[in-house]
């Protein structure tokens, strides 16, 4: 006898809403802990969690059936989702998250096409249901498509150069475009022809492949994070066409934190999304360096005070190798805080002084000393060169030429011979440092084109304390 | 309610989760970029649900239900593999012994005490 009233009890309408405000609640939460690093596993499983309940609770609707093929759709998702994501390498994971976006774009369209054909072309409904619909079909399609051709480019399976129909492709784009937005205003405004609804399908699709096409390899990542907000959005649409709370929540979150990701990882590779979207450069941006930078056409890349704080918070050993920039800024005291902080995280750390490091012999000894930093720390040139090989990260605060490994590699450079710090040897390398402006001796570095390398600009002093401030939060 | 209010409700949902998502995204380390993208995008698997609601309605024909059914089993994809990614993804950060909470320091000389 109770069985039936716990049955409706659970079908009922408000439990299975409140079911989704706890789902979209966790989706929120999961992604407030995905943005951080110590948080993000946990961040990662309370949103799936999130998803667990949205799932179930759509199962309970009182109107659900057709249980056979529901078990035969999530069955085969499962058998291709769970492999793939176990199997794939982790230098893969670029193609890997196209794929899925691509098949969460797939299937909004696929959705979308569904309730055209159930409604008759959309008759008989509020007129925002049709235009949320056609929205998600087509943003649907262009994610589906264009997720694949970034999954083909990053795979190697279609060329990685930009493919482009040169000078017309902006007015191709524009064409399929328009011609998508004219059947879609021509379905809601009343013609329920299945024609044209494909019609409207097949120029978003030939969009998407038209976008991402010419766009180069090295500017996919930011490309797939675009189709990702892309997907939430249409994802989101089709939550207000179908009045369900937990998918225009979960859609729309991705949707707004996508584009915003989208900016971020423009910004941090130098380059603007318009530019990107506008597509034709092969290798990535090149930075121009300092004026005359002729024989450089490498990429700078900055970092920010929070990334160089992970980075050497996730250090084994760390080399600070500071240089005049440091005694300029009087930044002595901050380096030996920050230290003091990776000490106490268990991390190694020591010091290179180049001989002519600053502009006297012996005066970032003299500095690190005041900062009380213990002697046996500081490493002279050569002890400490053999070391580089062995370390995680190699800090350079204010040191230019001491670095620069021209002086090993090109005899045509005029400090050829010096002896220098083999920073390039350890793992990876920030440096610090106000502008691109060359060191001393007037050259170029070629250490901050190296791909091991990222910038961080700014006064030694206060791009230091950032570091701590940021590591203190870690 | 009508169909009117159920608009607007909506919509106020939207807006607000929008507002959600930039907040919770003004800061993160670039380190954290490729993770949070794999983890967004598991979260827009919310579609499977659209794939669940329609194939229980009556008036599917023969043709819906194949299609519905390639939508429910895009949208598994996306959320198996899209969470199960990004786990993997995450597990490399943690995998390094380091955290040694605290009061770890020894012999590093004097100057340990921290005003």
């Amino acid at each position: 006898m109770t069985v039936p009233l716990a049955t409706s009890f659970l079908q009922h309408e408000s439990f299975i809403y409140v079911l989704y405000i706890v789902a979209f609640s966790l989706f929120i939460q999961g992604l407030r802990g995905l943005a951080g690093p110590t948080t993000a596993v946990r961040g990662n499983r309370i949103a799936a969690v999130g998803m667990a309940i949205a799932v179930i609770a759509t199962l309970l609707k009182p109107d659900e059936g057709n249980w056979g093929l529901i078990a035969l759709g999530v069955a085969l998702g499962a058998a291709v989702g769970v492999p793939a994501a176990r199997q794939v390498r982790m230098t893969a994971m670029p193609q890997m998250v196209a794929l899925f976006n691509g098949v969460g774009g797939g299937a909004v369209f696929l959705i979308s096409w569904a309730e055209f054909r159930r409604t008759g072309g959309f008759s008989g409904i509020a007129t925002y249901i049709t235009v949320f619909s056609l929205f998600a079909a087509i943003v649907g399609s262009i994610s589906f498509w264009g997720s694949n051709i970034a999954f083909g480019k990053l795979q190697e399976i279609i060329p990685g150069r930009p493919i482009t129909l040169g000078a017309g492709q902006q007015v191709v784009n524009l064409l399929l475009l328009v011609l998508a937005l004219a059947g879609a205003i021509d379905i809601a405004a009343g013609d329920h022809s299945e024609g044209v609804f494909i019609g409207v399908l097949v120029c978003a699709a030939l969009l998407g492949n038209a976008v991402v096409l010419p766009i180069g390899g090295a500017d996919m990542p930011v490309v797939i994070s675009m189709l990702n907000a892309f997907t939430g959005l249409s994802a989101a649409a089709t939550g207000i066409a179908l009045n369900n709370p937990a998918m225009i929540v979960a859609g729309m979150i991705v949707g707004a934190s996508g584009s915003i990701l989208t900016n971020l990882m423009a910004v941090a590779m130098n380059r603007s999304i318009p530019a990107i979207v506008a597509g034709g450069f092969g290798g990535g941006g090149a930075v121009e360096g300092a004026s005359g930078a002729g024989e450089h056409a490498g990429t700078v890349r900055s970092t920010t005070a929070a990334d160089a704080a992970i980075q050497l918070a996730y250090a084994n050993r760390v080399v600070v190798v500071p240089g005049y920039g440091m005694a300029v800024a009087q930044a002595q005291h901050a380096v030996r805080e920050l230290t003091k902080e990776l000490e106490e995280r268990g991390v190694e750390v020591s010091y290179a002084i180049h001989p002519v490091a600053g502009r006297m012999p012996g005066h970032m000894n003299v500095l690190l000393a005041e900062a009380d930093v213990p002697y046996d720390q500081l490493k002279e040139m050569d002890d400490a060169n053999p070391e580089f090989q062995r370390t995680d990260v190699s800090l350079v605060i204010g040191a230019n030429d001491v670095t620069n490994p021209a002086a090993k590699n090109t005899p045509s450079s005029p400090i050829y011979g010096m002896p220098i710090l083999e920073v390039s040897d350890s793992r990876s390398v920030i440096v610090i440092k106000r502008s691109m402006n060359p060191g001393f001796a007037g050259i170029e570095n070629e250490l901050y084109f190296d791909p091991k390398t990222t910038m961080l600009f700014g006064d030694a002093k206060s791009a230091v304390s950032e570091i701590a401030a940021e590591l203190a939060q870690i | 309610m009508t169909l009117a209010s159920v608009l607007t409700t909506n919509l106020a949902i939207l807006v607000l989760a929008g507002f959600i998502g930039f907040v919770v995204i003004s800061k993160v380390p670039n380190t954290l970029h490729t993770p949070l993208m794999s983890g967004t995008n598991a979260i827009h698997g919310i579609v499977l649900l659209g794939g669940l609601l329609l194939i229980g309605l009556s008036g599917n024909d023969t043709f819906d239900k194949v299609i519905l059914v390639i939508a429910i089993t895009f949208g598994t994809i996306n959320i198996v593999g899209g969470f199960l990614v990004t786990d993997r993804m995450l597990e490399m950060f943690k995998s390094k012994p380091k955290p040694k909470p605290d009061e770890g320091e020894d012999g590093h000389g004097p100057g340990s005490g921290k005003s």
